[in-house]
């Protein structure tokens, strides 16, 4: 898949953004007035910017209030209602806590439980395509849940918590890479299939349909980046998980933490670019590429 | 709606003959005429006339090198636009209801004015059969030639999908595919026609026609030729004048 800079950018920050809208919905760290504000705002950058960032990938983003309608089947449409449900709830949750520092337990904990289900319809969108065998895995929406939470976790500077989430959400991630890299083969899918040509013989492409390149082909047939795929998934999960451990064990400055989360936004970006650019989808075995 | 119909009267949808197909491409450039003359967005190329031209397509034809275990290998031209499938992925993924499965005819058709081209719902599609508009910005997909199949203004010959009425060699045909004892549906029985990717559980309405196997020899080994019985010589001796020439010859 071609890795979009929108799109990554929208998948790491909302999920980092929801992730500690989550921690604050539930009260940790139990802050007010002005500490309170500060927190949101991070909080609100990431998620709204994030969601923002997503929009630009659209031929039609005018038209991208339509996106609310079709909630009944449709996991995008989901995100959209639970990404608006979360923000309002947890904006007036935060109004509480800046400007009447006053704590609505029940609103912060729904708040909280629809930015969860924000970063898990997210993942959805991704797991349930099962022409992309790669994120067509229960694990999936884990990782995303998983790696929110613990970068949540960071930014809401619960260091005892960030450390056990963050080895979780790392080993996640490492499952996903060992079951993703035989899933296509799981699948079933080949070009015999796809053919339907593959009971009369092997099957080769032979010629493809056109000299030049496609849609088809520059959004779903990615493969400049497989080639360093395996130093790049070292470089994410220590940049991700290793080096903000390690950080976050050493005696405690604003300083180091600061650098543990921009270690771990490194990180998670990373792997986010691994995510698409090594998801193989299956109309490239038309093409005879994958 | 992108929820799919429990049921759709008629299953409207394309039987593509491999074993005819000659991989003419008359198809792909039919279809890009009349969609970018009719309904709908145009469909743009960019770059049409440069080093690194591109463009939206419904149909393309792809060709394949198929090695029977034993034999002659064959080639294979293989055309592919949308499958109008029955359980169609690319429609319930859609956030905003451009996408849908009409429940008349079962053609599956966008919403140009609903769509936000988010471009998931050719990520959904694993036949290839949607391509984002990049001068539109929205998707555009195979309709069936939905303006020609039922346009009274048009005669009735060519009240089927562009690609099907120009097709030269015949490898193209249209109908109801849920009607068992329509033309296409015969067709799929007598020849066994296939489901692309059937894992993919999409429960396509267009089905393919298998190649037939090359022909082979009648006897193996020996060499064979129809028209050998023919052409072998009538006379092996020859007598008269001839023979005389021949052993003066000889003798020389």
């Amino acid at each position: 898949m071609h890795p979009a800079p929108s799109v990554i950018f929208f998948t790491t920050f909302s999920g980092l953004g929801f992730g500690l809208l989550a921690w604050l919905g539930i009260g940790t760290p139990e802050v007010t007035g002005w500490t309170a504000f500060a927190f949101f705002a991070i909080a609100y950058l990431m998620a709204v910017g994030g969601l923002l960032a997503s929009t630009f990938h659209l031929g039609r983003p005018e038209r991208a209030i339509k996106a609310f309608t079709q909630w009944r089947s449709s996991w995008l449409s989901r995100e959209a209602w639970c990404a608006v449900g979360a923000l309002t709830l947890m904006g007036l949750y935060g109004a509480g806590l800046v400007f009447f520092e006053t704590r609505f337990g029940l609103l912060g904990i729904l708040g909280a439980l629809l930015s969860l289900a924000t970063v898990f319809t997210t993942s959805m969108i991704y797991t349930q395509l099962k022409t992309i065998p790669r994120w067509n895995m229960a694990i999936t929406p884990f990782k995303f849940l998983s790696l929110s939470i613990a970068g949540g976790a960071l930014l809401a500077g619960q260091v005892q918590a960030a450390i056990i989430l963050l080895l979780i959400a790392g080993g996640i991630q490492a499952a996903t890479w060992v079951m993703g890299d035989k899933a296509l083969t799981g699948s079933g899918t080949t070009l015999g299939t796809a053919t339907g040509l593959g009971q009369n013989g092997s099957v080769r492409a032979f010629e493809p349909p056109h000299t030049g390149t496609n849609y088809l082909l520059k959004e779903f047939v990615h493969v400049i980046g497989r080639k360093h795929a395996a130093k790049l998934r070292m470089i994410s999960i220590i940049l991700m998980v290793v080096l903000p451990i390690v950080l976050l064990l050493l005696p405690f400055s604003h300083f180091l933490a600061v650098l543990a989360l921009a270690s771990h936004v490194a990180g998670v970006l990373t792997a986010r670019w691994l995510f698409f650019a090594q998801a193989e989808h299956v109309v490239g075995l038309y093409y005879g590429k994958r | 709606m992108t929820t799919l119909p429990q049921q759709t009267e008629k299953k409207l949808g394309l039987v593509i003959d491999l074993d005819t197909c000659v991989g003419c491409h008359a198809c792909v450039i039919s279809c890009k005429g009349w969609n970018t003359e009719n309904y709908g967005a145009p469909l743009s190329d960019q770059n049409a006339y440069g080093a690194d031209n591109n463009g939206t397509f419904l149909n393309r034809v792809h060709s394949y090198e198929v090695q029977p275990e034993a034999g002659a290998a064959q080639l294979i031209h293989f055309p592919k636009s949308c499958l109008h499938c029955e359980d169609a992925p690319c429609v319930t993924v859609c956030p905003t209801g451009a996408s849908y499965k009409r429940v008349e005819d079962g053609i599956v058709l966008v919403n140009e004015t609903d769509c936000i081209g988010c471009g998931l719902c050719a990520w959904a599609c694993p036949y290839g059969a949607r391509e984002l508009d990049q001068a539109e910005g929205v998707m555009k997909k195979c309709t069936l030639c939905v303006d020609r199949i039922y346009n009274e203004n048009l005669p009735e010959e060519d009240r089927q999908p562009a690609c099907v009425r120009t097709c030269p060699a015949g490898a193209r045909h249209f109908g109801d595919l849920g009607d068992p004892d329509s033309d296409v549906s015969q067709l799929v029985a007598e020849r066994g026609g296939m489901d692309l990717m059937p894992e993919q559980g999409t429960k396509p309405v267009n089905k393919y026609l298998p190649p037939r196997p090359k022909d082979t020899l009648p006897d193996a080994g020996v060499e064979f030729d129809v028209l050998a019985p023919f052409l072998e010589p009538v006379a092996d001796e020859p007598k008269g004048f001839l023979s005389w020439l021949d052993k003066t010859l000889e003798k020389l």
